[in-house]
């Protein structure tokens, strides 16, 4: 039913980012956890006590199957269930994009968390670039979708996360910029094709 | 070939059990004493960690699965929920069905004898409550070397009382299925309530609660409120798809006679319940509905009331329960949260209303079957 956790790590290089900047046994909301991969990976790692927010019936009972708290809530509608300040870490993981009142979100992550990590497909990627140049919406391991069945409405670059950021009094406290499986450094707006970051609310 | 056929108990025969140490109801009330009759099915394992008490609602009783060896013909009410290989896997767990004191199928209830008039209890019975229900429960369980359950569970009423045996025993329940459930009645729901109670209480055949003596049974009122609770029991679309505005004759007749398929099925309903069951046990049933509130102890606060709770919890809802609303669950489910419970919830997709806990239902049964999976798989807490 589940994959080992070693191809997970592998499969996602946003899982052993995330991993990284979370200390064990800390308290973990993972929004739109799906099959709770995430969870599970952090559980096994960093003995997290996690919970998991999922809207999808069969993810439901993925997350159940493999012994993880999962609430069946719609991001959409709030994170109205949780107390402030009741997760040292809220993660949304490759959701950012998908959601339709993402700053509601946001805010609401860090209602319930210290920090908050989220994860995005780059919209900046010199392919994505091309593919726009090229007269086309980018198609890709990280955008698989078609622009008329995408469920991806708010897709924003490196840069505009960071500008979303600062008009939200977010502080960013960390970023890891992946592209190839592995980091980047240079260009990384350029090159990265998948951003993870870790921030909290402004002092 | 029905599923169910191929997974079933087969015949069960109930048990009883006697207690003979006086027993104090949370009214006040006393009991000289009493017996409560049940079902077990599965097999206890060595160390007696794998038990699960399945907690009945309103009409419920012990018979829970598998066919009555009284009725050959008469399957538990959660025939498809129990059993082996269903979700409820009595390859694995040691299943409890309990009739509730104050019942009408065979445990100590208005319609037993007292020993004191030597006439039945009647109107001389007390209230009970969950956590009379749940204290009893509990003598059963000691009788049987049951000192942790694996899981407690059950819907509606049922669920109340799962939750109050995680509150009230916090070390002998490792898991909570609260299913289709809630940590209070709407005063919507105590309304109803009252007009079902209301109906019987009016019934001239009720006499106070003593009808035994008279021979005669409350049949008008006991069909009134059962025909009530069973429309909200359902929901507006469970209705209108199964029912409609069918006539049975298919025209109008210009009378007060059952013309509307609805009305057919309804008086149906009631006639079969009035015929087996307790009016006496009926208003102390929803009586205990409307009193079931654990924050009312803890200053208002449920949060505050599942401060004890030790066990892992999954809290089931259904998109059409209107009287047991997901909302309500989720109230439980904050609570939990709050007090850093593990804890699963699945609102469930039907059109049944409240009565979609009693029926079969893929993902539903996914879920339990998964959540129980991992319990299976899981030994007795210290």
């Amino acid at each position: 039913m589940s994959r080992p956790l070693s191809l997970l790590a592998e499969e996602r290089p946003d899982f052993a980012a995330i991993a990284r900047w979370i200390p064990a046994n800390a308290r973990v909301l993972d929004l739109g956890c799906g099959d709770g991969s995430l969870l599970r990976y952090l559980k096994e790692v960093r003995a997290v006590r996690g919970y998991g927010v999922e809207i999808s019936d069969a993810d439901i009972v993925s997350c159940i199957a493999n012994g993880l708290n999962v609430i069946q809530n719609d991001l959409e509608s709030g994170l109205a269930d949780f107390e402030d300040n009741a997760f040292d870490f809220v993660i949304l993981s490759q959701t950012l994009q998908a959601t339709r009142h993402t700053a509601q979100l946001v805010r609401e992550m860090l209602r319930v968390g210290q920090q908050g990590i989220v994860s995005f497909p780059n919209f900046g990627h010199w392919k994505n670039r091309l593919s726009i140049l090229n007269g086309r919406m980018p198609i890709s391991p990280e955008l698989p979708y078609q622009w008329y069945d995408t469920p991806n409405v708010h897709l924003c670059t490196l840069h505009d996360f960071e500008a979303f950021c600062r008009e939200h009094r977010i502080e960013i406290l960390d970023r890891r910029v992946m592209g190839g499986g592995r980091e980047v450094s240079v260009l990384p707006n350029v090159f990265g094709s998948t951003a993870v970051y870790r921030f909290r609310r402004q002092a | 070939m029905k599923l169910n056929a191929v997974h079933s108990l087969g015949v069960v025969t109930p048990q009883r059990m006697q207690f003979d140490a006086p027993f104090a109801c949370a009214s006040g009330a006393q009991l000289p004493g009493f017996e409560l009759v049940y079902e077990t099915y599965g097999t206890l394992n060595a160390d007696k960690s794998n038990a699960i008490l399945v907690c009945h609602a309103l009409s419920g009783h012990h018979h829970v699965a598998g066919l009555s060896s009284e009725d050959p013909k008469s399957a538990g009410w959660w025939d498809t929920m129990v059993g082996p290989g269903k979700p409820v896997d009595t390859n694995k767990f040691f299943v409890i069905g309990v009739n509730n004191l104050g019942g009408c199928h065979g445990s100590t209830g208005p319609g037993s004898h007292n020993p004191a008039s030597g006439q039945p209890y009647g109107s001389s019975f007390p209230v009970v409550t969950v956590d009379d229900w749940v204290a009893s429960q509990a003598l059963l369980a000691d009788r049987l070397g049951i000192r942790q359950f694996a899981a407690v569970m059950g819907g509606s009423l049922g669920g109340m009382q799962a939750m109050q045996w995680a509150i009230n025993f916090p070390e002998r329940v490792r898991h909570v299925l609260a299913i289709a459930t809630a940590p209070s009645l709407t005063t919507e729901n105590i309304a109803f309530n009252d007009v079902a109670r209301n109906a019987i209480l009016t019934d001239p055949d009720f006499h106070g609660g003593d009808f035994y003596q008279h021979g005669v049974v409350p049949t008008r009122g006991l069909r009134l409120a059962r025909m009530l609770g069973h429309i909200t029991y359902l929901s507006d679309d469970a209705m209108a798809g199964k029912f409609g505005r069918g006539l049975r004759s298919g025209d109008y007749q210009y009378g007060y006679g059952i013309e509307f398929e609805v009305e057919s099925y309804l008086r149906y309903q009631g006639d079969k319940f009035a015929a087996y069951f307790d009016a006496n046990t009926y208003l102390l049933m929803t009586k205990a509905l409307d009193y079931f509130d654990p924050a009312r102890l803890a200053g208002g606060s449920l949060r505050r009331a599942f401060a004890p709770v030790s066990a892992d919890f999954l809290v089931v809802s259904f998109s059409s329960d209107w009287r047991f609303s997901p909302q309500r669950s989720r109230q439980i489910v904050q609570a939990l949260l709050h007090n850093g419970r593990n804890v699963s919830y699945s609102e469930i997709t039907s059109t049944h209303g409240h009565d979609s806990f009693l029926m079969e239902n893929p993902h539903y049964f996914d879920v339990v079957r998964s959540y129980l999976n991992n319990v299976a798989a899981e030994g007795a807490r210290p």
